[in-house]
C-alpha cells in the first residue's frame, strides 16, 4: 500500500507501532493532519491516545516508523511544537507559582543560562489573563484547583507560542467554567491558523469541539473530518461491543 | 564549657559542609529521589577503595576522582536497571548501591593492609580531627568542603531555571530542548563530588542526613523554591553550629566525655526537623488571609 504524506503538514505519521516491552500498544498507525484543525484524538481506554502523543514527541521509543512535524523529524522542527501533559503527570505541590510554571513556556526561546526577565514574566502573565486566572499568578500551584490547574498548562502552552499543540486530555476532571475556557482558546488557536491534537474522552462533545476526528483502537480505524467519521458504524469498530459507550454515541449521533 | 579556635573550625567546617549538601539536596527533595543521595554515599567507597589501591596513598585527587567517578555510575546503572530490565527505581537504587558498597568494603579491608586506613573513619567521619592544631591554619577539610560549595552554588545559580524546570516537568523539558537526563546526570555529579568532599568531614552515614533533611525541613515551611534553598541553607548552619554544641554539652550530663560532632550534627538536623513539622501543623492564620483556599472554588464534577 502506497502512502502519501505531504510535508506542509503540521503533522504525517507512517507506518508508526510502539510496543512496551514488547506488547504493542499502538500498530502501523497512519496519520495526515491537516493545518488549522481541531483535532479530537478518540478512543477506548488503552486505545493508545497518549502513547501516540508521546510517540509523535519523542517522550517514549517507537518500534517503527516515524512521525514528521511539517515534514520533518520532531527533533529538527522541535520549535514548532507545544505540549500539554496530563495534568496528574507532574507533582502539584512542587514549589512554584502559577506564573512561574507559565514562564516555562517561554524557555525554549530564553535557551540556557539566560534567567526568566520581565519580557517573559509579561507574556507569562498575558497568557494567564487569557485562561481568565490572571489574579490567580502568585499562587502556589497546589493553592489551585483541579480546573485552575489545567488552566495554568494551557497558558503554559500559549506561552510557548507554538504552530502545533498536543494536548493530553486537557478536558479530563475539570469543571464546567474551564471546558468553556479551553473551548474558546481552542477555537481562538484555530482562528490564528494553529493546529490543536487533542486527546478526548467524551464522545458526546466530540461533534461540537472537534472538526477533525481521529477514532484510535490500537490502529487507526478512521481520520478525517468529524462530520464522516464520527459515524455509528466507526464507532462501532473502535469501541467493539461496550454497550454503555455505544449508548452515549448514540446519544452524540443524534445530537449532532 | 571550653571553646577556643579548633571547636570555631569544626563548626565553619561542618557548616560548610553541611550547606554544600543541602543545596543539591534540594533537588534531590523535589524530584522524590531523596535515597539517591544514600546510595551515591554509599556507593563511592569502591571509588575511593580502588583509588588507594592504584595509587597506595590518601592523595585527595585521585581519591576525588574515584568516587565521583562511581556515584555517577550509580546513577547511570540504577538508570540502566530501572529501564531495560524494568525494576522499580527504589529497587535497583537498592541493589546497585548494597552492591558497590559490598565491593568497596571488600577492598577497603584488603587496602587496609597496605594503607592506613580506618573504616571507622570512612563510615563515621572525622570532624574533630579535621581541625587545626596550630591558630591561624586553615584546615583542608574547610577548603575542600568550601570549594565545593561554591561549586555547588556556581551551577544551581547558572541552571537555576533548568534544574527546576527538569524537576518539575521533565517531559516538557524535553519538548523545550532542554535535556533532563543531561541536567539528571549533572545533578548526581554534583551530589557525588559533594559526597566525596563531606565523606572525609561528616562520613558516607550522616551525608544523607545533611543532603535531605535540611531540604526536607525547607519543604514544611516555603512553597516558593529560591525560599526553600534559603531556608535549608540556615537549617544547615544552624545544625552544625547546634551539633557541635551538642556534642560539648550535652554528653558530660550523661557522665559520658563527649560524642562526634557529626553524629550530634545529624541529630541537630533532625530535632529542627521535628520543631518545623510541628509548627507546620499549627493552623495558619495567613491562608485565612489570603482569601478563599482551592476547596472553595468549585471542584468541578
Amino acid at each position: 500500500m502506497h502512502h502519501e504524506h505531504p510535508p506542509d503538514y503540521p503533522l504525517t505519521v507512517h507506518d508508526l507501532t510502539v510496543a512496551y516491552q514488547r506488547k504493542p500498544v499502538i500498530w502501523d498507525v497512519e496519520l495526515n493532519i491537516p493545518e488549522g484543525k481541531l483535532v479530537g484524538i478518540v478512543g477506548p481506554n488503552g486505545a493508545g491516545k497518549s502513547t501516540l502523543i508521546k510517540a509523535c514527541l519523542d517522550l517514549i521509543p517507537k518500534t517503527s516508523g516515524w512521525a514528521h512535524i511539517y515534514g520533518k523529524p520532531y527533533r529538527a522542527n522541535r520549535h514548532l511544537v507545544g505540549y500539554v501533559p496530563q495534568r496528574e503527570s507532574v507533582d502539584w505541590d512542587f514549589p512554584v507559582s502559577a506564573l512561574d510554571v507559565v514562564a516555562m513556556g517561554t524557555y525554549r526561546r530564553l535557551g540556557w543560562f539566560r534567567r526568566v526577565g520581565r519580557k517573559q514574566r509579561a507574556a507569562a502573565m498575558e497568557a494567564l489573563e487569557k485562561v481568565g486566572i490572571g489574579s490567580l499568578a502568585h499562587r502556589q500551584i497546589s493553592q489551585l484547583s483541579g480546573g485552575q490547574q489545567q488552566r495554568v498548562f494551557l497558558a503554559r502552552a500559549l506561552a510557548q507560542d507554538a504552530r502545533v499543540y498536543f494536548m493530553d486530555e486537557p478536558f479530563a476532571a475539570v469543571d464546567a467554567a474551564t471546558e468553556q475556557a479551553i473551548v474558546t482558546l481552542l477555537k481562538e488557536l484555530r482562528e490564528r491558523g494553529r493546529t490543536c491534537l487533542v486527546v478526548h474522552h467524551d464522545l458526546a462533545t466530540v461533534g461540537e469541539y472537534f472538526d477533525w476526528t481521529v477514532l484510535l483502537n490500537m490502529r487507526v480505524v478512521a481520520s478525517g473530518p468529524t462530520a464522516e467519521v464520527f459515524t455509528d458504524d466507526n464507532l462501532r469498530k473502535t469501541y467493539g461491543g461496550r454497550l454503555a459507550l455505544l449508548d452515549r454515541a448514540a446519544n452524540a449521533l443524534t445530537r449532532s | 564549657m571550653d571553646w577556643n579556635f579548633t571547636d570555631t573550625w569544626i563548626v565553619v567546617t561542618g557548616a560548610l559542609c553541611a550547606l554544600a549538601c543541602a543545596l543539591p539536596g534540594c533537588f534531590l527533595v523535589l524530584r522524590k529521589m531523596s535515597m539517591m543521595g544514600d546510595a551515591i554515599s554509599h556507593a563511592v567507597l569502591p571509588g575511593l577503595a580502588l583509588a588507594f589501591l592504584f595509587t597506595g596513598s590518601r592523595e585527595s585527587l585521585p581519591m576525588f576522582l574515584g568516587a565521583a567517578v562511581t556515584g555517577v555510575l550509580t546513577a547511570l546503572f540504577t538508570q540502566w536497571i530501572n529501564r531495560f530490565a524494568n525494576v522499580d527505581r527504589g529497587a535497583a537504587m537498592g541493589v546497585v548501591f548494597t552492591t558497590l558498597f559490598a565491593i568497596g568494603l571488600v577492598l577497603i579491608v584488603r587496602a587496609a593492609d597496605h594503607v592506613d586506613l580506618d573504616p571507622g573513619c570512612v563510615l563515621y567521619g572525622s570532624l574533630e580531627f579535621s581541625a587545626p592544631i596550630v591558630p591561624g591554619e586553615v584546615p583542608r577539610a574547610a577548603i575542600v568542603n568550601g570549594a565545593v560549595l561554591l561549586l555547588n552554588i556556581a551551577v544551581i545559580a547558572l541552571l537555576y531555571k533548568e534544574l527546576r524546570l527538569s524537576a518539575f516537568d521533565p517531559a516538557l523539558a524535553d519538548t523545550l530542548g532542554f535535556s533532563s537526563n543531561l541536567l539528571h546526570y549533572l545533578l548526581m555529579t554534583l551530589v557525588a563530588v559533594t559526597t566525596v568532599a563531606a565523606f572525609e568531614s561528616v562520613g558516607s552515614i550522616i551525608v544523607i542526613a545533611m543532603l535531605i533533611v535540611p531540604a526536607a525541613t525547607a519543604q514544611l515551611v516555603t512553597r516558593r523554591l529560591l525560599p526553600m534553598l534559603l531556608v535549608a541553607s540556615a537549617v544547615a548552619v544552624l545544625s552544625a553550629v547546634l551539633g557541635h554544641l551538642g556534642a560539648l554539652t550535652v554528653p558530660p550530663l550523661f557522665g559520658f566525655s563527649g560524642t562526634t560532632t557529626s553524629g550530634m550534627m545529624a541529630f541537630a538536623a533532625g530535632l529542627i526537623f521535628t520543631v518545623a513539622w510541628l509548627v507546620s501543623l499549627m493552623p495558619r492564620r495567613r491562608g485565612a488571609a489570603e482569601g478563599h483556599r482551592p476547596g472553595d472554588l468549585a471542584a468541578g464534577p
